[in-house]
C-alpha cells in the first residue's frame, strides 16, 4: 500500500450523555476500498462528520499530506480531496447532468454578461462520465436517470472537484441488485485510477465484494478491523453485536390476550408485490426491527390509512375493516405515533392543549362551541399523567424539547381510547431521561390492554423493550422472534440477511 | 389564535387615519359619507370573508370578481327578464355559487391541482360566460321595473338606534348591507374562532400533513372553505348587482378578488395558511374603503387610488413582520438572560427506567 494521505489519531467527541466515538485511530491511503460498518449508533455519521469538517472532535488530530490539525473545516475536507455521496442525493432533476456537476462554479463567457458557457461545461465533464463508464450523457436530464445512474453523477461531482476519498453514505440502500453491482463496479475501476473510498453500508455482502479492508464500530469505538479474505458477513457480525445494552427490560403484566388488529397479505406502495401478515396482541409490545427502507414506516401507513394499500386486509377484532384515511383508523381506535414528529406529530404553532384536543375536538365542543375550560382541562390531565414539562399547557408545542413533544403526541391519542398504536422511531432525537420514559408510558399503555407496535432502529430499544420482535426486510416480514429468542446477533441476522436468503428473494423481486 | 394584538393595532390605525382625515376635511364624518362609506364596507366585507375561508387553509380565490360578475348577470336576467321570483333566484344564485366552490375544492384536494391555477382558471372562465351570457351588453332592469322588499333588503338603510327608541333618538341611517355583513362576521366569527370546524381550518392551514394524520379529513375541510367561499361571494354578488342596478359584465367586479385578498393580508392573514382573524379581515375592509375614501376628500389625484392603497398594504406588512421579528430577538434576550429557570427538560429525573 502506498504511503497514507489521511491519519486520524486518537479522534473523540462526545455529546451529553453520549460518547460518539472514543479514541478512533485510522488511515487512508490511496486506491483503497475501505469498508465501515456498525449499527444505528455506533458512530459512523460522527465520523463522517468530522472527516467534512462539519464537526470537530474533542480530541485526537487529523493529518492530511503530513500536516497536522485538531479540526478540519468544510474547506479544508473538500480542498483535502474529500468527498461525500449521501445516501439522499443532492441533485437538482430539473437540470442537466453537467448544470448538476458544475453548479455554482459554471464556466461563464461573454465577458460582463457572464452567460453560462453550456458547451464548455458539457465538453469538461464528458471525461469524467467516460472515466466512470457511465451510459448517459453530459446533456442528459437528472430526471431522467435512474438511482445508480444519479449516484454516478455525485461521484463525477466528486472527480470533478479533484478528490481522491470519496465517502459513499449507504450508496446501494435503495438500489435494486443490478444497479448496486453496476455502482460496485464504477468504484473498482475508480480505485484501480487511485481514489479510495470509504464504503457506508448495512448491506454486508456488498461490503465483502466491494472492500479491501473493513472497519467495524461499536459504541463509538473501533472494535475490529478485517482485510482480505478475512471479511466474511459472520466475522462482521460477530463484531458489531455486544454493545452494552443498557434499556431493561420490563415485562407485560398479564399474558398477552388476544388478536386486536390482524394484517392479511398487505401490500404497499414501496414494496407492491411483498405480502405482509402479522399480528397485533392486546398487552403486548411487538417490535418492529429492520434497515433503514425495509419497509416498515410504509406498513404503519398503510395499516393507519394515510397511504393508500396496493392489496390485501386489516381485520380489526377478527372483523374485517377498511381504513381509508388517517380519520377512519382514529374512529377505529387505531393510531400512529409517526417518526416525523415535526412535519406529522405536531402542530407545532398549536399549543399543547389544542394538540392533545385535536383528533376528538368534537367531544370538547358542547354546544357547537369548542369550550377553552374542558379542553384546559384535559390538557392538565394529560400534563400530569405523562409528566409534560411544560410552563402552562397554553405553551406552543413548537417551544418544547424533542421528549416533551413526543409525549404531547402521545397524550393526543392517550385522551381518547386507544386499541392498537404504532410508534415509529419513538424515541428519535430525545435525551436518555425522556426515552425510558416513553418506555415506561408504552409499556403502561400495553399492560392497560392496548396491542403496541414499536417500529425501531435502535437495536438496543428494540431488544430492550419488545415482547416479540418482527423482522422486517425488503418489504416482508422475515420472521417474528419470541422473547428468548431476541438476540442483538439473531435480529441483526434477519435484517441484513444472511447470503442465501438475499440471493433468494432477489430473485423473487426479480420477477416483478 | 386571536390575533388580538395585530386587530387592535389595525383598530388604532383605522382611528388615527380617520381622525386625520376628519380633520383636515370635515366631510369624512358627514352622515351622507359615513353611510356610504359602510355600504361599502358591507359589500366588500362580505366577500372578503369569504375569500380568508380559502386564505386560512392555505389557498386563494382568485375568481371571485369574476364569479360576482357572473353570478350578477344571472341574477338580473332572473328577476328582470325571465320573470323568476327573486325568493327564488337568490337561493338558485347562492346555489350555484356552492357548487362553483365545490368545484374548485374538488379539483384542489382530489386532482392535486394548485389552488392559484383552478382559480385563476376560474376567473377566465366566468368572465368570459357573463360576457357571452349577455353578448357583452349591460345587463339590467327595464324602465320602471322594482323589487320594492328586494330592494329594501338589500340596498336600504335603516337608523337603528331610531328603530330601537321608537324614533325618540336619531343617528345615522346605515345601509343594510353594512348590517348583513356584521352579521355574517359574526356568525364566521363563531364558527372560525370557536367552532371544531374552525379550528379545523387552522389546524389544515398550519400543517396539513400533522392534521392529516391527526386523523381530521383534511380534503373536506379544505372543498369546505371553497364552498364557503362561494356562497358567500353568491351572496355578496346578489347585493352588488342590486346596488349598481346595471352590470357590464366585461368590467363588474374586476379586481374584487384582490381587494379580498389585500383586506385579508392588511388584517393579519398569512398566505402561506393558518393565520389570520375574521376581525382583522373587517378592519382591513374597512381600512382600505377609509384609504379610497381619503384619495377622493383630500384631493389627491384619484388615478394614484391603488398606488396609496398598495403602499398602505406594503408598508403595514412590513412593519408588522419587524416588528414580530422585533419581539422575537427580544424574548430571546429575555430567556437567555433568565435561562437558569427555564430548560425544563433537565429536571432531575425522577422515574429512572425501570428495573
Amino acid at each position: 500500500m502506498a504511503s497514507a494521505f489521511l491519519k486520524l489519531t486518537g479522534i473523540g467527541k462526545s455529546y451529553p450523555g453520549v460518547l460518539a466515538l472514543n479514541d478512533y485511530s485510522m488511515e487512508v491511503g490511496p486506491g483503497e476500498v475501505i469498508g465501515l460498518v456498525g449499527e444505528n449508533g455506533a458512530g459512523k455519521s460522527t465520523l463522517m462528520k468530522i472527516l467534512g469538517g462539519v464537526i470537530s472532535p474533542d480530541r485526537g488530530t487529523i493529518e492530511i499530506d503530513g500536516v497536522q490539525r485538531a479540526s478540519l473545516t468544510v474547506f479544508d475536507s473538500m480542498s483535502a480531496g474529500i468527498a461525500f455521496v449521501h445516501q439522499e442525493l443532492n441533485l437538482f432533476d430539473n437540470l442537466d447532468v453537467a448544470a448538476n456537476i458544475f453548479i455554482g462554479r459554471e464556466p461563464r463567457k461573454y465577458g460582463l454578461l457572464q452567460l453560462v458557457d453550456s458547451e464548455k461545461m458539457h465538453a469538461m465533464v464528458q471525461p469524467y462520465l467516460h472515466r466512470l463508464g457511465a451510459n448517459f450523457s453530459a446533456s442528459s436530464a437528472v430526471a431522467g436517470l435512474s438511482l445508480a445512474q444519479q449516484q454516478m453523477v455525485e461521484i463525477a461531482k466528486a472527480l470533478s472537484l479533484n478528490s481522491r476519498l470519496v465517502i459513499l453514505d449507504e450508496p446501494t440502500s435503495s438500489l435494486p441488485l443490478s444497479e448496486a453491482n453496476k455502482l460496485l463496479q464504477v468504484i473498482a475501476g475508480l480505485k484501480a485510477q487511485g481514489i479510495s473510498f470509504i464504503f457506508v453500508s448495512h448491506r454486508l455482502d456488498e461490503v465483502v465484494q466491494a472492500c479491501d479492508r473493513v472497519i467495524v464500530l461499536r459504541d463509538g469505538r473501533l472494535v475490529g478491523q478485517l482485510a482480505g479474505e478475512a471479511i466474511r458477513h459472520d466475522a462482521m457480525v460477530k463484531l458489531m453485536v455486544g454493545r452494552d445494552l443498557k434499556v431493561v427490560y420490563v415485562g407485560p403484566r398479564d399474558r398477552p390476550g388476544d388478536v386486536v388488529l390482524s394484517v392479511h397479505d398487505l401490500r404497499t406502495a414501496s414494496y407492491p408485490f411483498q405480502r405482509v401478515n402479522v399480528e397485533f396482541r392486546r398487552g403486548e409490545i411487538l417490535g418492529l426491527a429492520g434497515l433503514v427502507g425495509a419497509g416498515r414506516t410504509e406498513l404503519a401507513r398503510a395499516i393507519f390509512g394515510v397511504d393508500r394499500i396496493e392489496g390485501g386486509a386489516l381485520k380489526l377484532d377478527g372483523k374485517p375493516v377498511r381504513f381509508n384515511t388517517a380519520a377512519d383508523a382514529v374512529k377505529a381506535g387505531v393510531f400512529l405515533v409517526p417518526e416525523d414528529r415535526k412535519a406529522m406529530g405536531l402542530l407545532l404553532d398549536f399549543s399543547i392543549s389544542e394538540n392533545i384536543t385535536l383528533p376528538n375536538l368534537g367531544a370538547y365542543a358542547p354546544m357547537m362551541a369548542v369550550s377553552p375550560e374542558a379542553e384546559r382541562k384535559q390538557a392538565e390531565k394529560s400534563r400530569a399523567e405523562l409528566g409534560i414539562r411544560a410552563p402552562n399547557v397554553s405553551a406552543r408545542a413548537g417551544s418544547l424539547s424533542g421528549g416533551n413533544q413526543q409525549k404531547v403526541v402521545l397524550a393526543k391519542w392517550l385522551a381518547m381510547n386507544p386499541r392498537f398504536i404504532i410508534f415509529d422511531e419513538p424515541t428519535r432525537g430525545i435525551d436518555v431521561g425522556a426515552k425510558s420514559e416513553i418506555y415506561r408510558l408504552m409499556r403502561g399503555l400495553a399492560d392497560k390492554g392496548v396491542a403496541v407496535l414499536m417500529i425501531s432502529s435502535d437495536m438496543e430499544e428494540v431488544i430492550g423493550v419488545s415482547d416479540r420482535v418482527a423482522v422486517m426486510r425488503l418489504g416482508w416480514i422475515s420472521r417474528v422472534l419470541e422473547r428468548a429468542q431476541c438476540s442483538e446477533a439473531n435480529i441483526l441476522e434477519l435484517a441484513m440477511g444472511a447470503e442465501e436468503t438475499i440471493e433468494r428473494e432477489f430473485t423473487g423481486e426479480m420477477q416483478c | 389564535m386571536l390575533n388580538l394584538k395585530k386587530d387592535t393595532g389595525l383598530f388604532v390605525l383605522i382611528i388615527v387615519v380617520g381622525t386625520v382625515v376628519a380633520l383636515i376635511n370635515p366631510l369624512f364624518v358627514s352622515s351622507i359619507n359615513i353611510a356610504n362609506t359602510a355600504n361599502l364596507v358591507g359589500l366588500f366585507g362580505m366577500f372578503a370573508i369569504a375569500q380568508a375561508f380559502v386564505i386560512i387553509t392555505g389557498g386563494i380565490e382568485l375568481s371571485v370578481g369574476s364569479m360576482i360578475a357572473l353570478l350578477g348577470v344571472i341574477f338580473v336576467d332572473l328577476i328582470a327578464n325571465l320573470g323568476v321570483p327573486w325568493q327564488l333566484a337568490a337561493p338558485l344564485v347562492l346555489a350555484i355559487g356552492f357548487v362553483l366552490g365545490l368545484g374548485h375544492g374538488l379539483l384542489i384536494t382530489k386532482k392535486h391541482m394548485q389552488p392559484f391555477v383552478v382559480t385563476l382558471c376560474g376567473l377566465l372562465i366566468y368572465r368570459g360566460v357573463a360576457r357571452f351570457y349577455t353578448e357583452d351588453a349591460t345587463a339590467g332592469f327595464p324602465f320602471g321595473v322594482r323589487f320594492e322588499d328586494l330592494e329594501f333588503i338589500t340596498t336600504g338603510r335603516t337608523d337603528l338606534l331610531a328603530l330601537l327608541t321608537g324614533g325618540a333618538m336619531k343617528s345615522i341611517s346605515l345601509p343594510h348591507s353594512f348590517f348583513l355583513m356584521l352579521l355574517l362576521a359574526a356568525i364566521m366569527w363563531m364558527v372560525l374562532h370557536r367552532s371544531v370546524f374552525g379550528r379545523y381550518l387552522y389546524a389544515v392551514g398550519k400543517n396539513e400533513e400533522a392534521a392529516r394524520f391527526s386523523g381530521i379529513r383534511t380534503d373536506r375541510v379544505v372543498i369546505a372553505a371553497y364552498v364557503i367561499c362561494g356562497v358567500l361571494t353568491a351572496l355578496s354578488a346578489i347585493f352588488l348587482a342590486m346596488y349598481t342596478r346595471s352590470i357590464l359584465p366585461s368590467s363588474h367586479g374586476n379586481f374584487y378578488e384582490l381587494y379580498a385578498i389585500a383586506a385579508a393580508v392588511l388584517g393579519g392573514f398569512s398566505l402561506r395558511g393558518g393565520e389570520g382573524s375574521i376581525v382583522g379581515v373587517v378592519l382591513g375592509t374597512i381600512l382600505l374603503q377609509i384609504l379610497q375614501n381619503l384619495v377622493n376628500l383630500l384631493g389627491i389625484p384619484s388615478s394614484l387610488n391603488f398606488a396609496v392603497s398598495g403602499s398602505v398594504i406594503l408598508i403595514g406588512v412590513l412593519a408588522d413582520q419587524e416588528y414580530a421579528a422585533f419581539r422575537k430577538r427580544r424574548a430571546l434576550v429575555r430567556s437567555r438572560l433568565g435561562g437558569q429557570e427555564r430548560a425544563p427538560d433537565k429536571v432531575p429525573q425522577a422515574a429512572e427506567p425501570t428495573s
